[in-house]
């Protein structure tokens, strides 16, 4: 069997068509677990994982956590509140601390790009990147490509439309590189003081009327609008925004077709999609929370594996 | 590497139909009995079961299954490469039923220890028996041993068998493989 080829995970940048295969075949088999009547396996007893989270979460916190637990593995949690960060304490004393209590894994999430990066380089754990600031998160990225790819059967040439702020999204990148890779065609879509400039180094299309961009797209992943990022106006009102980019029931019920609606969470209701559309069974948000946990426990259980060989490299 | 054929199609069929009529000996009529077997290769030894009590001893309402046992092994980062996993498919209650695990080759034990703690997932069985179509005798690092046996052979720590069910275009068969060196079979 093949093994994955990278001992970190700190992007879907870094992961081969192959890799990306290989997580998603090890899902399908987690996801049949997660459906037993006791759901957990032995696979990681003996390896410890620490989360630590320098940014709220509710979602890949508990997935994480949930997926770690399934597979046996010992927990530690760490978040920024009630912590020494407060005192003053920087990121890779944290860590050094952390490693110190022989920690195997660690889940990273912090706002800074690049932070996950930063520690593969100066620690020898195995680091999973859970988003850093506005540059990457991984699992997302590939929960939502498996989510899609599960449904359609296929993603080869199938048309993606990303919807709403793409430049303070992390969760854009990662499923832009997972959509390249497994041959998906692209287009974001939002207001253009949303959408980053060199988007279209990407191979990705700027398509700024939501109604084309829906009438063209298979599936469509609306992302939140990141209040707590911005800290100029990128827009008019919140109001004028759900005009123009909010999916409404309207919207999805004068396309001649169906299309998968996927949202990463967490959700504003009432700004970049209706409570209508939110709770009428259109969106497959819960099954990508569903698809979340054995697509963690796949990673975890890939990237567990090749710990042995960073220790000891015969 | 040497083969040599340790079975031929004839001889495996009527070893497969004594073990589909030991099965009937002890289980009658499959009332409270379900047949797991093992992913990957033991799957091909329970279809052949499967089909013998069916077709030919008319065994009505079968209830049979797969078990992977990939997440239950031991032997998990103490190999190169993670093993593939595969599939359970095991849709029916097994509390307080009788579980017979079924395999190719019984070898050192240790992926019926995995499947023993891999069926708990799904409740717990009243007895648990084991058949292994090959018995690879005084090979055992653990102490399991079979219910029922097709044969028993004995074989060298550095020797393979090679059971043979499931391939269209090759005849069923079973092959043991010895290195050149050690090869000197009597």
């Amino acid at each position: 069997m093949k093994q994955i080829s990278v001992n970190n995970l700190l992007g879907v940048k870094y992961l081969s068509k192959d890799d990306i295969n290989l997580i998603f075949e090890t899902a399908d088999s987690f996801k049949e677990i997660l459906n037993r009547k006791i759901k957990k396996v032995p696979t990681l007893t003996g390896i410890t994982v620490a989360n630590l989270f320098f940014e709220n979460s509710t979602r890949t916190k508990l997935s994480f956590e949930l997926a770690e637990k399934r597979l046996s593995a010992d927990v530690i949690n760490f978040s920024r509140t009630g912590s020494s960060i407060s005192k003053g304490e920087t990121l890779i004393d944290t860590v050094n601390n952390i490693l110190a209590m022989k920690v195997d894994i660690i889940i990273i999430r912090h706002p800074s790009p690049g932070a996950a990066e930063f520690l593969s380089r100066n620690t020898n754990s195995c680091i999973i990147n859970a988003g850093d600031g506005t540059h990457e998160h991984p699992t997302q990225g590939l929960l939502d490509t498996y989510s899609i790819n599960e449904k359609l059967g296929t993603l080869d040439n199938k048309r993606i439309l990303i919807l709403g702020d793409i430049l303070h999204s992390r969760v854009a990148l990662s499923n832009i590189f997972a959509l390249k890779i497994l041959g998906a065609k692209i287009k974001v879509c939002g207001p253009k003081s949303l959408i980053p400039k060199f988007i279209n180094n990407l191979d990705v299309k700027y398509e700024p009327n939501l109604e084309n961009g829906l009438a063209w797209c298979d599936a469509v992943n609306i992302l939140r609008v990141q209040n707590e990022r911005m800290n100029e106006t990128f827009f008019p009102s919140l109001r004028e925004y759900h005009n123009l980019y909010g999916i409404k029931l309207s919207s999805i019920n004068n396309l001649r077709k169906e299309i998968l609606i996927l949202h990463p969470g967490p959700v504003n209701r009432g700004v970049e999609i209706t409570s209508e559309v939110l709770d009428s069974k259109k969106t497959i948000v819960l099954d990508q929370v569903e698809n979340g946990v054995a697509i963690r426990m796949a990673v975890l259980y890939l990237l567990a594996s090749k710990i042995r060989d960073i220790n000891n490299p015969n | 590497v040497k083969r040599k054929k340790l079975l031929d199609k004839f001889t495996l069929d009527v070893l497969l139909n004594r073990l589909s009529c030991e099965l009937i000996e002890n289980h009658f009529d499959f009332q409270n009995s379900i047949l797991i077997g093992l992913q990957p290769r033991g799957i091909f030894v329970l279809n052949k079961l499967v089909d013998k009590l069916k077709k030919k001893h008319f065994v009505p309402n079968l209830k049979y299954g797969k078990l992977d046992t990939t997440f239950f092994r031991d032997d998990f980062r103490s190999k190169r490469q993670p093993l593939k996993a595969s599939f359970s498919d095991i849709n029916f209650d097994i509390e307080n039923k009788h579980v017979v695990l079924i395999d190719d080759v019984l070898y050192t034990g240790r992926s019926i220890r995995a499947a023993l703690i891999a069926i708990e997932s799904y409740g717990r069985p009243l007895k648990i028996e084991l058949l292994t179509l090959i018995n690879r005798r005084y090979k055992r690092h653990l102490p399991i041993q079979p219910d029922y046996i097709g044969l028993n052979v004995d074989t060298l720590q550095n020797d393979r068998v090679n059971v043979n069910l499931h391939k269209s275009n090759l005849e069923d068969a079973v092959y043991i493989l010895k290195d050149d060196n050690e090869a000197n079979f009597s």
